[in-house]
């Protein structure tokens, strides 16, 4: 579904991404884990736009994206649940959901979304008015999963959602996940937590300074030595 | 002080009050979504009289067709002026769009100069606007009542489309965060050009009114307004826009009392809105109806 090959991109001198290439089949979990400053965020902005590869290019179902504008990219079907959540403080919950559907004109089918994603997510319909900045951290990451669900996506892009959650709600957002994906939809996930990741993701990829180093099915990759010592703190 | 000359000023400071509100609703609008200072927003003011002057004099427009052509020419000046100046230095540093906007301001002006002649030009009379109506002991010039009703009825329209449109949820998004309004698929670009197309059409709309009611035109004559109006949105609180409202209507009720009531200091009128500006930043920084802005570190 979507074609990463030898993507670069330069921030001024810095060379953030030197040359990535992976896949993102149909109906799979994928996940890319590294440390901080590795390019993960910098891959997944690319893939929507916000961020100009300096080379290579980004394909979506064969058609070539990587030069589009975000908001033509979004319309494509993939969406990016960013990086510290990002959702709109000022406006209410329900507003949020209502903008992840901004696109979309069947008015029916957006109320039928904001249905689900109250039954997939209860304590957001409890705070439907409220404003989304007074809303806890999982909260907020509850409502930037939704939001970004509210545009039915083909390919939905997650950059650290468990990034500053108690672990509970990070079993239940990664849970959710694994259903969301189950229903059909195509899962790129980001994480710094790796074991959390691997354990649900298809396949894998470790990024380290702005190249792929290591990349096999979720389950190998956890039980790989490598990345049990870096990513996993274990000691072997 | 008689009673009918508190009602007389009253009027007087209500018509002025709103029409710094409606100027101030354009600072306030963009600063809302851009973070940016349009200084150019008076010199847009004073370019939608002279279009409506010329339109009725040299293209003998009737009045009404006048000004609905040169509010629309100022709406789109505002946009093309927004493409030009600003959207280009859309990733710069604040500073660079600040700067952009001060030359913006002395460009118009100075054109201005040279465009419509350095002398004053005076609008032809309009009896809708320039009759004097007697309400008891109080005279007041017919347009000085049309103004507060044009700014309440203006001031509804835009708090219902911003509250209440999808337009108006994409500029609140895109005010709040531009990258995070990019992924919900709003077209960025178009809502900032339409949000200054709304600030430029009012910003002439308070052109024509203004020169209803002071009827000399020239070429400087958005700076002090300008300048008044820009305080209105900082105190009524910048990027709210009935904090706007509030503050127009503050500043033209002070300016016209303290004139009445302590005529000596008249010579002074303009120097209270920078005091009142003062005075409310040393007392609440973030303006009457502002909201605090907590700083995270």
């Amino acid at each position: 579904m979507l074609r990463i090959d030898d993507l670069s991109v330069h921030y001024g001198g810095i060379h953030a991404l030197q040359g990535i290439s992976f896949e993102v089949p149909e109906g799979k979990i994928v996940t890319l884990i590294g440390a901080n400053g590795a390019g993960k965020s910098t891959t997944l902005k690319s893939v929507v736009g916000l961020v100009k590869p300096s080379g290579g290019s980004i394909s979506l179902d064969g058609e070539r994206v990587s030069g589009l504008a975000t908001r033509d990219i979004v319309r494509r079907g993939v969406v990016l649940a960013p990086e510290g959540r990002r959702i709109f403080p000022d406006l209410s919950t329900e507003e949020n959901l209502e903008l992840g559907a901004f696109m979309r004109d069947d008015k029916v089918g957006v109320a039928a979304d904001k249905k689900r994603m109250y039954a997939l997510f209860p304590r957001l319909e409890e705070r439907r008015k409220q404003k989304a900045g007074t809303l806890s951290g999982g909260e907020q990451q509850m409502l930037a999963v939704a939001r970004a669900l509210m545009s039915r996506p083909k390919l939905l892009m997650m950059d650290e959602p468990s990034l500053g959650l108690a672990p509970l709600i990070v079993k239940m957002i990664f849970d959710i996940v694994k259903a969301i994906n189950a229903e059909g939809t195509t899962i790129l996930l980001v994480e710094q937590n790796a074991k959390a990741a691997l354990e649900i993701a298809d396949f894998g990829y470790v990024l380290e300074t702005g190249r792929i180093t290591m990349s096999g099915p979720g389950r190998e990759l956890l039980a790989d030595d490598g990345v049990r010592r870096a990513y996993l703190g274990e000691s072997l | 002080m008689e009673l009918s000359t508190f009602f007389q000023q009253l009027t007087n400071a209500l018509s002025l009050g709103s029409l710094y509100a409606l100027i101030a609703i354009g600072y306030t609008m963009v600063y809302g979504i851009l973070r940016l200072i349009n200084f150019a927003h008076g010199d847009v003011f004073m370019l939608g009289a002279y279009f409506a002057f010329y339109a009725a004099t040299s293209l003998a427009m009737p009045w009404w067709v006048a000004f609905i052509v040169a509010i629309g020419l100022t709406a789109i000046f505002g946009m093309g002026l927004e493409r030009v100046a600003y959207r280009p230095l859309r990733d710069s540093p604040k500073i660079s769009v600040m700067i952009s906007a001060i030359g913006a301001s002395f460009l118009i002006e100075n054109v201005g100069i040279v465009v419509f002649g350095g002398r004053p030009k005076s609008f032809p009379s309009i009896p809708l606007f320039d009759t004097v109506l007697h309400l008891g002991p109080v005279s007041v010039l017919s347009v000085s009542l049309f103004i507060p009703v044009i700014t309440a009825a203006i001031l509804v329209a835009l708090l219902w489309i911003v509250n209440g449109t999808k337009t108006g949820l994409a500029m609140r998004a895109v005010s709040t965060d531009l990258d995070a309004a990019r992924l919900m698929a709003i077209d960025v670009n178009r809502t900032i050009s339409l949000t200054f197309g709304i600030g430029s059409l009012l910003a002439g709309l308070g052109g024509i009114m203004w020169t209803m009611k002071y009827p000399q035109l020239n070429p400087l004559m958005g700076v002090m307004p300008g300048l008044k109006c820009f305080i209105a949105a900082v105190i009524g609180g910048i990027g709210n826009i009935p904090g706007a409202v509030l503050g127009g209507f503050l500043l033209g009720v002070l300016e016209i009392m303290i004139v009445a009531f302590l005529p000596e200091l008249t010579g002074y009128r303009d120097a209270f809105a920078f005091v009142l500006l003062i005075v409310v930043l040393l007392v609440k920084p973030s303006g009457l109806l502002g909201k605090h802005q907590a700083v995270k570190v």
